[in-house]
C-alpha cells in the first residue's frame, strides 16, 4: 500500500510536537526558557487578535521588498555594465565581489550615522545585502550567455538596446533570477539582525517585537516571531521564486 | 504564393578580392586565409567544401560580417561588407533558436527588426515560411519540444523570412541523422528554385556540396587557399542517392585527397 506523501511529514509534526508539548507540562523543563507550542501559539493568537503582529510583519515586509527593489534595480544594469566594459569589471566587479562577503549588517552603523535611526538607514542596510549578490549574479550570467545566440541575433540586425533587452537579458535570466534569490536570502538575514540590533522611531518591526520579548523574558514571543520570520521566508520562496522558476524550467526545458 | 512583404530584391552578387585573415593563437600567428578571389553570382548557390581547418567557417563569418578581413575587400553588390547585416542572413550548424521564444516568435524575430513592415505582414510572412518547411502546426512549441531536425527547419524558416539577399549555412545539417539530412536537401533545392536566392553554403560534405551547389569550391588547408572549383551541371531536383552525382562527388573526393597527398609530402 503505497501512502499520501503528506502522511509521513504529518505524523513527524504532530510526534514532535506533542512530544515538545508533554515535556514542557510534565515539568522536565522551565517554561519560562522553553515555552510549550500552546503557550507560543497562544501568544501568536493573541498578538493576531491586538494588530500588534500584523502591523510588525508589515512593517519589516514594506523595508524588505522597497530594499530588495532599490538593490535590484541598481544590481542589475550595474551588474549588466560589470559584464560589458572591462574596466568596470576590474573595478566595481572586483569590488562587489569582495562585499558581497561582508555580512551586510556590518553596514547598520554607518547607516545610522548617515541616515539617523530612521527608515532610509534600514532600507540602505537591505539595498547593500540585496545589491552585490545581484551584481555579480547578473555579470556572470551575461558573460556566460553563448556567443552563438549573440551572433545569430546580430546577423538579424539586433544589436545595442535590442541585443541587450531580447537577446542577453533573455539568455541570462535563469542566473539573474537565482542571484536575485540569493540577495534576497541576504536582504532578509541582514533586516532582521538590523531590527533586534537597533531601534528604529519610525515604525517596530518583527525584529523589534522579537527582541523585545528579549528584554520582557517572553520566550512565547521570540519563538513565535522566530516561526514567523521562517514562515515569511517559506512564503517569498513559494509564492515569488518557486514559481519563477518552474516557469523558466518549463518553458526552456531545462 | 508568397507573402505580400516580399519585394522583389535586385539578386546580389558577393565578390572576394584578395581576402585574406589570420588568428593571433598559442602557437603564433597562423594565415586562416591566404588571398582568396572568388564571385558568387547573383542566385547562385556556391558550396565550400574542404578538410578541416581550410577556413570555410572563417570565410563564412567575413561573409556575414560576424569576422573582419586583414587583407582585401568583401563586397555585397556595390556595398563593402563590414558588419552584421539583415541582407544576410546565417543558418548555424546548431540551430541557434532563442529558447525563450516559441516557433513562431524565433522566426518573427528578424521580421520585427524590419522597420518597414507592419506586424499583420510579418505575421503573413513567418507563417508562410514556416508552412513552407512544414512546420506551420508548431507555431506554439518550444524550441526543446522539437526534434534536431525540427529546430534546423525553423532555423531555415527564421533566416529565409526577412528575405535576406544572401543567405550563408554554416554545415547546418551536420548534426542530423540521414533521414532528416536528406529532408532537407529536398526542402533547401525546393526553397532554391521557388525563391531563387544566392547561397554559400559550408560543409565538409562532398556528397552534400555535389547534391546542393550549382559550384563546389574546393579549399585547401595550411593557410587556407581555392583549390579547384567544380562545376556541377545536373538538374535539379538533385537525389543524393544519384548515381551520377556519386561519380562527380568521387572526382572532387579524389581531387581533395591528392591535393592533401601532395601537401603531406611536402611536410616530410
Amino acid at each position: 500500500m503505497k501512502l499520501p506523501r503528506f502522511v509521513i511529514p504529518t505524523l513527524v509534526a504532530v510526534i514532535f510536537l506533542g512530544g515538545w508539548e508533554w515535556f514542557v507540562r510534565v515539568g522536565h523543563v522551565n517554561d519560562v526558557l522553553v515555552p510549550a507550542p500552546s503557550q507560543i501559539l497562544k501568544w501568536f493568537w493573541d498578538s493576531l487578535l491586538n494588530g500588534e503582529l500584523l502591523s510588525a510583519t508589515w512593517v519589516t515586509m514594506r523595508r524588505l521588498i522597497i530594499g530588495f527593489a532599490i538593490g535590484a534595480a541598481l544590481g542589475v544594469p550595474l551588474g549588466a555594465l560589470c559584464a560589458r566594459v572591462r574596466w568596470i569589471r576590474d573595478t566595481l566587479g572586483v569590488l562587489a565581489l569582495g562585499l558581497q562577503t561582508l555580512p551586510s549588517v556590518c553596514w547598520v552603523p554607518l547607516a545610522l550615522l548617515w541616515f539617523g535611526q530612521e527608515e532610509s538607514a534600514l532600507l540602505f542596510v537591505v539595498v547593500m545585502g540585496t545589491i552585490w549578490a545581484v551584481v555579480i549574479a547578473v555579470q556572470e550570467s551575461v558573460l556566460n550567455v553563448q556567443p552563438l545566440y549573440l551572433r545569430a541575433a546580430m546577423t538579424m540586425g539586433s544589436k545595442s538596446w535590442h541585443l541587450w533587452l531580447r537577446v542577453i537579458l533573455p539568455a541570462a535570466l535563469p542566473g539573474v533570477l537565482s542571484g536575485m534569490k540569493q540577495g534576497w536570502a541576504f536582504a532578509w538575514r541582514s533586516l532582521m539582525a538590523a531590527e533586534i540590533f537597533v531601534v528604529i522611531l519610525t515604525g517596530f518591526g518583527l525584529g523589534s517585537l522579537l527582541h523585545a520579548g528579549r528584554e520582557l523574558l517572553r520566550m512565547d514571543q521570540v519563538m513565535g516571531v522566530m516561526t514567523v520570520v521562517v514562515l515569511v521566508g517559506l512564503l517569498a520562496d513559494l509564492i515569488f521564486f518557486a514559481p519563477l522558476e518552474r516557469w523558466l524550467r518549463r518553458s526552456r526545458g531545462l | 504564393m508568397s507573402p505580400t512583404s516580399d519585394k522583389p530584391n535586385p539578386l546580389a552578387a558577393l565578390t572576394l578580392r584578395n581576402v585574406t585573415k589570420r588568428f593571433n593563437g598559442a602557437a603564433g600567428c597562423v594565415t586562416a586565409l591566404d588571398d582568396i578571389t572568388l564571385d558568387v553570382k547573383e542566385g547562385e548557390f556556391l558550396v565550400l567544401v574542404g578538410p578541416s581547418g581550410c577556413g570555410k567557417s572563417t570565410l563564412l563569418s567575413l561573409l556575414a560580417g560576424l569576422d573582419q578581413v586583414d587583407e582585401g575587400a568583401i563586397r555585397l553588390g556595390d556595398e563593402p561588407v563590414r558588419s552584421p547585416g539583415r541582407d544576410r542572413l546565417v543558418m548555424f550548424q546548431q540551430d541557434a533558436l532563442f529558447p525563450w521564444l516559441n516557433t513562431l516568435e524565433n522566426v518573427m524575430f528578424g521580421l520585427r527588426l524590419k522597420p518597414d513592415l507592419t506586424e499583420a505582414e510579418r505575421l503573413e510572412s513567418a507563417r508562410y515560411y514556416l508552412s513552407l518547411v512544414g512546420l506551420a502546426d508548431k507555431e506554439k512549441a518550444r524550441p526543446h519540444e522539437l526534434s534536431g531536425g525540427m529546430r534546423q527547419r525553423v532555423a531555415l524558416a527564421r533566416s529565409l523570412a526577412p528575405n535576406p539577399r544572401v543567405l550563408l549555412m554554416d554545415e547546418p545539417f551536420s548534426a542530423l541523422d540521414a533521414l532528416t539530412r536528406d529532408q532537407l536537401y529536398r526542402d533547401i533545392q525546393d526553397i532554391f528554385t521557388k525563391r531563387k536566392k544566392t547561397i554559400v553554403l559550408v560543409t565538409h560534405n562532398i556528397r552534400e556540396a555535389v547534391c546542393l551547389g550549382d559550384r563546389v569550391v574546393l579549399l585547401s588547408p595550411n593557410p587556407g587557399r581555392v583549390r579547384q572549383i567544380f562545376d556541377i551541371n545536373l538538374p535539379r531536383p538533385r537525389r543524393i542517392n544519384d548515381p551520377e552525382l556519386a561519380s562527380l562527388a568521387a572526382e572532387v573526393t579524389d581531387a581533395l585527397s591528392s591535393h592533401l597527398s601532395r601537401s603531406q609530402e611536402g611536410l616530410a
